[in-house]
């Protein structure tokens, strides 16, 4: 009955854009972390099997925050995509940049379509390389722009103050315990610079190991495993810090070695 | 069929639409001309003429199944290539071996593959063991079309079976007909005279070493009576490949381990040609 008022275009987007991050600001947050043997993934996910963290290809994974349905929908397009296309050409011809730009194509149809409601959703797309300096990680947010990113980034509801936190403790070289072990403390950090208690339980971890004999690097990191990693093990917990930790690594890759 | 795209370059509507989670399926809606099943068949006279993979032996053992095959494919009288693989990887826990014409065979396990891989990856989870065996049946009666123009493609099917903790085998016909397989089987050209040589030597109880070796001895046996199939090449250093599923996983023997044990079935033969005796009674 009302006569719709005159939105300028900048409102309308300006207003889309609020939209979606607040929905994806009620989620809990994913960190993404580049190791020495590859890139750890790190996610607050009380559920056993709704994953935010997911493998795509032989060198591809996937995490998002933001809303379920959403970007499980985005999950299985790109599963899909990079399945098919690596059946007609050939597996090395799926590459992370591929579907990320697929990606941001998608959401940013998306974003901009009157007809539709934007995606919640905040994704990052990751490839594991080589070598480390082949690895390359992207970020992409509601509105289908997509950011290259390097060494270590947090999306989701307090990636703010993630970010800083891993800004000043990240490091290329460090070993996949510490990396767990720092983004298990970054998902720590809440609004108010105070800090949570998060367990092992909590929390949803996954790897792309470039170390990996078999041709698909993913792998998920779980029970006891992760337990150890994080140190939680009552054998390694308490007095000597560096060497329960030195213990760690050296467990660690004995492990890696004889579990496949 | 490109993966992408169209106008927009954004993931078309059919990708993101929920629905199987198989990846045949999938095809057959958004891309059925690259299913192989779906394509037109021209009429032909006669036989066609292409290479063919010849033997395949399988066995179980106390830990899991053993699948070997020789390395001869063969178009008429002709040895198209003497090092062709036959056995691949399915996924984790199984494997397939291929007999029959080798450029279907080889593109219908890679789609078995994917088939298994897109499961794993959309659900989370993966298929049982009977599953994937029925998911192979499908794919097989797919290609009966060209199966009755001589272009036929006779797997078989192994794997460990997580749940009830042992090795399994399937075979199939060309119509997509499974049938599970106590201890051992052959298929393909020689299969006959590997069947009759498993029979005598396998027993349920073998070692991993001791199903290897029969398996290499039958397929031995195979090649001694079937002409397109290949024995083992001393010359060359082209050995029957040996893959091994247990609970560990596949496992792909390597060929200094191959040669080993070809080497002592060899010794042995230079004695007994005919290979070891089984007891009378």
């Amino acid at each position: 009955m009302s006569t719709p008022f005159y939105v300028s275009p900048q409102q309308a987007m300006a207003d889309r854009a609020e939209y979606a991050r607040k929905g994806i600001a009620r989620g809990r947050s994913v960190v993404v972390l580049q190791y020495t043997d590859g890139i750890v993934f790190v996610a607050e996910n009380p559920s056993r099997s709704l994953h935010k963290i997911s493998e795509i290809y032989d060198r591809i994974a996937f995490a998002a925050v933001g809303k379920y349905n959403e970007f499980e929908n985005l999950r299985i397009g790109g599963v899909r995509y990079a399945d098919l296309r690596g059946f007609t050409y050939d597996r090395a011809d799926v590459t992370g940049r591929g579907l990320a730009n697929v990606y941001a194509q998608t959401l940013g149809t998306i974003f901009s379509s009157a007809a539709e409601k934007p995606y919640e959703v905040e994704l990052i797309v990751a490839e594991v390389g080589a070598a480390p300096e082949d690895d390359q990680i992207y970020r992409l947010p509601h509105d289908g722009s997509i950011v290259d990113e390097h060494g270590s980034l947090a999306v989701g509801g307090n990636s703010d103050q993630i970010n800083s936190y891993l800004e000043q403790r990240h490091r290329d070289d460090m070993t996949l315990a510490e990396a767990v072990k720092l983004g298990k403390e970054s998902l720590a950090r809440d609004n108010n610079g105070g800090e949570r208690e998060v367990t092992a339980d909590q929390l949803e971890v996954a790897l792309l190991d470039r170390t990996r004999v078999q041709q698909r690097k993913f792998k998920r990191v779980l029970g006891t495993q992760l337990q150890r990693l994080l140190g939680e093990d009552e054998s390694t917990g308490g007095s000597s810090s560096s060497s329960s930790s030195g213990g760690d690594d050296t467990e660690e890759s004995s492990e890696g070695g004889s579990e496949e | 069929m490109e993966a992408n795209t169209r106008d927009t370059g954004r993931l078309p509507a059919a990708f993101l639409t929920p629905g199987s989670s198989s990846f045949m399926d999938f095809l057959s809606e958004h891309a059925p001309a690259v299913l192989p099943g779906s394509r037109p068949l021209p009429a032909v006279e006669g036989a066609v003429q292409a290479p063919h993979g010849t033997t395949i032996v399988a066995a179980t053992y106390s830990g899991g199944v053993v699948l070997a095959g020789d390395r001869r494919a063969t178009m008429g009288n002709v040895i198209a290539q003497r090092d062709i693989e036959k056995v691949f990887p399915a996924d984790e826990y199984s494997a397939v071996g291929i007999a029959g014409t080798a450029g279907l065979a080889v593109e219908m396990v890679k789609l078995f593959q994917l088939e298994l891989e897109h499961f794993e990856k959309v659900e989370g989870s993966t298929l049982s063991l009977e599953g994937k065996a029925n998911r192979l049946s499908t794919m097989i009666r797919s290609n009966l079309g060209m199966a009755l123009q001589g272009l036929a493609v006779v797997p078989v099917f192994a794997g460990y079976d997580v749940q009830h903790e042992k090795g399994r085998i399937f075979s199939y016909d060309v119509t997509g007909g499974r049938s599970e397989e106590v201890g051992f089987t052959a298929v393909g050209s020689g299969s006959v005279f590997a069947r009759g040589s498993l029979k005598k030597l396998h027993r349920s109880d073998l070692t991993e070493e001791q199903v290897c070796t029969v398996a290499l001895q039958a397929l031995y046996d195979a090649a001694d009576d079937d002409s397109a199939t290949g024995g083992p090449d001393m010359t060359r250093k082209i050995y029957p490949t040996l893959t091994v599923i247990s609970d560990e996983g596949c496992r792909k023997l390597s060929e200094e381990e191959v040669s080993a044990l070809v080497r002592t079935m060899h010794e042995g033969r230079l004695q007994h040609p005919n290979g070891p005796q089984a007891p009378l009674t």
